[in-house]
């Protein structure tokens, strides 16, 4: 058994160059939509100004999205319940706010920004828990059948939503930001909101925790491993359905505190804000390619762009735009973005 | 671990539904410790079938699967594993975004990554060190079943199953794939292996077991069943010493 | 001749068959039995609701495939038909170009979003109907020059089916024989005839090779079945159905708006019918339709009352309140997804074999 001969097997390299450069071909579609908005635009603070929001928009989309995708790909679970998460961590978060009210509205913004991270700690907690008992009571009993896990997680959703109604009262809540959150910086006519900014770097940083636990950590690993391929994970003897458990507790946390983000941009929360919120995270996850938390990424940053970008030049688009977004990526690629090879 | 000869696997009646199919009807099958046993038969005879039913990836309906003494046909597939039996599935369930490497530290899942055992591995597959940082995914077919098996073989395992090793693999590949598996007889591990290719078969095998129609139609050694070519062509449809899958 | 009609496909158990019977008996004679405007509003309401869960049931329940977009292709046939006879003026003109591109425009629609999703992933299909049904909500709200925005449209019909017209002057058992009736009637045989029209498609060979598709999809492509077409075309047909109960409605409303046909509550209402009544028995839709219309009013009251008793117990009192319906509706919804997937008509039909 020579080495010679093994090597005789590694031709098939260039296909594969061809293949890395296509992958990365759904990176560029970020700033190359990013360039191409700019030439109706024209004016440069005007699409500084959008761009941020665009990307602010897409990371909060992002922060709700990832975990459902991974949920989808390690367990083919779709869950439409997810919207709950997202509306119970808002609720949750808020009340932590109100709670913390002396902490929150003072001039302060070391005070401010405790407050608010331990209000979105407290929104993550709670979805989290919350996706545990939704884990443990609407989608264990269906698992691997579609039809019944989209109507019930649906059904879930519902029951959560009025829930929500009954503990806080069917009318919308208002959330003043702090006064050191309102505002903006102008630099070179660019106008960055500070809140804006804030829902950027929080995002970025997600991300990249989020990929250094996917690509450094064994668990990690044995993620991504079973989104590509469940049962050798089992062959292997780890017990999938346990990670499959943290998983979701984990994207439920995660949604929860999307809930409190976005509930925070737009300064009121409805128990219908998480139903509302959905239809953008499933156009991302979607579009990014069921269990890639790249394509997800991707596909967000998209999504908010777009939807900046059209509400400024055709606002009556704007909400058209992420399906018209949706049409075109999967007339380019059916599958998403990137989809993780393997899984079906 | 027991003596060479006694009974380390065995199946005793099993019947396996996929769906509203009855694939497996009653499958009755001795692995003896410290061989290499092969299962051959035509396509859509059972064996596939035969080798998720152990390893829990499908449940038997009906049936004992005796491992080591225990019936271990309604245990679930982690708990299978976890008692020692390793599996390269048909596909070879490589997981193509990660690198070789992090593909076998989770295959090295009780103790991590053993610089010994590593190095054996290499001395058998030498090529896995050169592509040791690869993505999984850009490995040729060949490559891949030698990861495979690797992933099987880094932590010492009682059984291994390997389901069609050799499947669309080139004729140079296939004879290092053999010397490989020669190697790993010697550690004395029991081995069950799904096959198609009759050359390698009677090459690597102990015992034989055919199967049709989700039964086993023929046990015995490989020696009498690579010497009686009546019996190879009423069994399996070959002709004399076929080579080729 | 009654076997011919209704496909073969009769509801089965005699039980069963006898309350489909009573609720088909009082549907038809509903301006009579029950005179007063509420009663018989709530009589065309229950037929238009048939039709509506039936399409619906050919797509979840035959076909397999979930959509949240039904509602939508409700509110395209009755905005057709408002948005025709608001601009227009009342005619029967109007009625039927307003129908008639209701009709084709969620033909259309069906087609191009069936194809698109189904093309690609089956699972996509949910996702993107619901993505595609919020963003034509608002929509229609932002178009409010042409819609009427968040109040909708109110407009007028041709004379003879306004209660302003008499067709003869006795009355027949005490009713009015007026253009009121004339159009309870239009609802109600149209009602029929597109339920018998569904009937005979899920007992068709088509259908027959949709429920295959449902158990098996890949036997079912491998014996040669172009699945995609066939879940394409069961899409569209729904939708069209769904677009033509939209039509009835706008009919018997005079006016159209987001509310009553494009809601997401109405979406939800009509899964909940499905599901009780029974996912793949077009007979389901029948008790499915009645027995929530029903709930619907008798639950609200039993928790007004309910609400009331327990006033003092803070938590439970909010939840018993009327407006948490779809609390307990939801949680109905759930159990029975759970325990009885075949709803009534397969709790029924099984208990017979």
């Amino acid at each position: 058994m020579s080495t010679t001969r093994q090597e005789g097997a590694i031709a098939a390299e260039p296909r594969n160059w061809l293949g890395f450069v296509r992958d990365r071909a759904a990176y560029f579609t970020v700033p190359v939509l990013a360039l191409l908005a700019f030439l109706p635009i024209g004016s440069l603070p005007t699409w500084g100004t959008l761009t941020l929001a665009g990307l602010a928009m897409g990371l909060m989309i992002f922060i709700m999205a990832s975990g459902l995708t991974l949920v989808f790909g390690l367990m083919d679970v779709l869950n439409f319940g997810h919207g709950a998460m997202i509306s119970f961590g808002a609720f949750v978060g808020v009340s932590t706010l109100v709670a913390l009210g002396p902490l929150y509205l003072s001039s302060g913004i070391e005070m401010n920004l405790l407050a608010l991270l331990i209000a979105a700690l407290a929104a993550m907690l709670a979805a989290g828990v919350l996706g545990l008992v939704f884990e443990r009571l609407i989608v264990r009993p269906v698992y691997g059948h579609h039809l019944k896990q989209i109507l019930i997680t649906m059904g879930g959703l519902i029951v959560v939503e009025q829930l929500i109604i009954v503990l806080w009262g069917p009318n919308e809540i208002p959330i003043p930001r702090p006064q050191n959150l309102k505002g903006a910086f102008i630099v070179g006519g660019v106008v960055l909101e500070k809140y804006r900014l804030l829902a950027v770097a929080l995002g970025l940083v997600l991300f990249v925790v989020l990929r250094l636990v996917l690509t450094r950590t064994r668990i990690g690993l044995l993620v991504r491993a079973g989104v590509e391929n469940r049962e050798m994970v089992e062959s292997l003897g780890y017990r999938i359905s346990i990670l499959f458990i943290g998983v979701f507790a984990v994207a439920s946390a995660l949604g929860g505190l999307g809930g409190i983000m976005w509930g925070l941009y737009d300064e009121v929360i409805t128990a219908h804000l998480g139903m509302s919120v959905m239809v953008l995270v499933f156009i991302t996850i979607i579009i990014g390619g069921l269990g890639s938390i790249e394509g997800c990424f991707i596909a967000a940053l998209l999504i908010g762009l777009t939807n900046n970008y059209v509400a400024y030049l055709a606002p009556k688009l704007s909400l058209g735009s992420a399906i018209i977004l949706m049409v075109v990526v999967l007339m380019w690629r059916p599958q998403g973005l990137l989809q993780p090879s393997g899984s079906r | 671990m027991g003596e060479t000869g006694e009974t380390l696997l065995s199946l005793s009646g099993v019947h396996t539904h996929i769906g509203q199919y009855h694939i497996l009807h009653g499958v009755d099958l001795e692995v003896p410790r410290g061989q290499l046993t092969m299962l051959l038969g035509r396509n859509g005879a059972g064996k596939t079938t035969t080798m998720r039913t152990i390893m829990g990836l499908w449940q038997a309906r009906q049936g004992a699967v005796r491992f080591a003494g225990e019936d271990i046909a309604r245990l679930a597939t982690p708990d299978i594993a976890r008692r020692g039996i390793a599996y390269v599935p048909e596909n070879m369930g490589i997981f193509g975004t990660l690198t070789v490497e992090e593909n076998m530290v989770l295959a090295a899942r009780r103790s991590g990554l053993n610089a010994e055992r590593l190095d054996w591995i290499y001395s058998l597959f030498p090529a896995m060190r050169k592509f040791w940082r690869w993505p999984a995914g850009q490995l040729s077919g060949g490559q891949k079943q030698m990861l495979a098996i690797s992933r099987a073989i880094i932590e010492p395992a009682e059984l291994l199953l390997v389901d069609e090793p050799t499947k669309g693999l080139a004729p140079t590949i296939i004879d290092a794939l053999a010397e490989a598996i020669m190697a790993l007889k010697q550690t004395g591990v029991t081995i069950l292996m799904v096959e198609q290719n009759f050359a390698l078969a009677r090459r690597v095998g102990d015992t034989v077991a055919v199967m049709d129609d989700g039964k086993i139609i023929h046990t015995g050694t490989m020696a009498e069943l690579g010497a009686d070519t009546a019996l190879q062509g009423r069994l399996l449809g070959l002709d004399i010493g076929g080579g080729t899958a | 001749m009654i076997k011919s009609l209704l496909s073969g496909d009769a509801p089965g158990k005699p039980l069963l068959a006898l309350i489909v019977c009573a609720v088909v008996i009082c549907l038809a004679l509903a301006p009579f039995l029950f005179p007063g405007t509420r009663s018989v509003d709530t009589a065309a309401r229950i037929c238009i609701i048939i039709v509506l869960v039936a399409s619906y049931d050919l797509l979840l329940g035959y076909t397999g495939i979930v959509s949240f977009a039904h509602t939508m292709f409700f509110g395209i046939g009755a905005y057709g038909v408002a948005i025709a006879s608001s601009s227009m003026g009342p005619g029967w003109d109007a009625l039927a170009l307003g129908g008639a591109g209701g009709v084709l425009v969620a033909a259309a629609l069906a087609f191009v979003i069936a194809l698109a999703s189904l093309r690609v992933r089956a699972i996509f299909f949910a996702m993107i109907t619901l993505a595609v049904a919020s963003a034509f909500g608002v929509l229609v709200s932002q178009l409010y020059t042409i819609t009427g925005g968040e109040d909708g449209l109110t407009y007028r019909l041709p004379q003879m089916l306004t209660p302003a017209f008499e067709f003869a002057d006795f009355r027949l058992f005490g009713v009015r024989l007026d253009g009121r009736l004339l159009s309870y009637y239009l609802i109600f045989f149209s009602a029929v005839a597109l339920f018998l029209v569904l009937l005979r498609l899920v007992n068709s060979p088509f259908g027959r090779v949709l429920q295959a598709i449902r158990e098996n999809d890949f036997r079912a492509e491998a014996l040669g079945y172009k699945t995609v077409h066939y879940r394409i075309v069961a899409s569209v047909v729904s939708a069209v159905v769904a677009a033509l109960a939209g039509v009835l409605l706008a009919i018997w409303l005079r006016y159209t708006g987001p509310d009553t046909t494009l809601s997401l509550d109405l979406m939800i209402d009509i899964l909940v019918m499905v599901v009780i009544g029974g996912m793949g028995t077009m007979w389901g839709s029948v008790l499915g339709a009645t027995i929530f219309v029903m709930a619907k009013n008798y639950l609200r009251e039993v928790m007004g009352a309910a609400s009331a008793l327990t006033s003092d117990l803070p938590l439970v009192t909010d939840i018993l309140h009327p407006d948490r319906w779809l609390f307990w509706l939801g949680l109905l919804f759930i159990l029975s997804v759970y325990f009885f997937p075949t709803g009534i008509v397969g709790k029924f039909r099984r208990s017979t074999q």
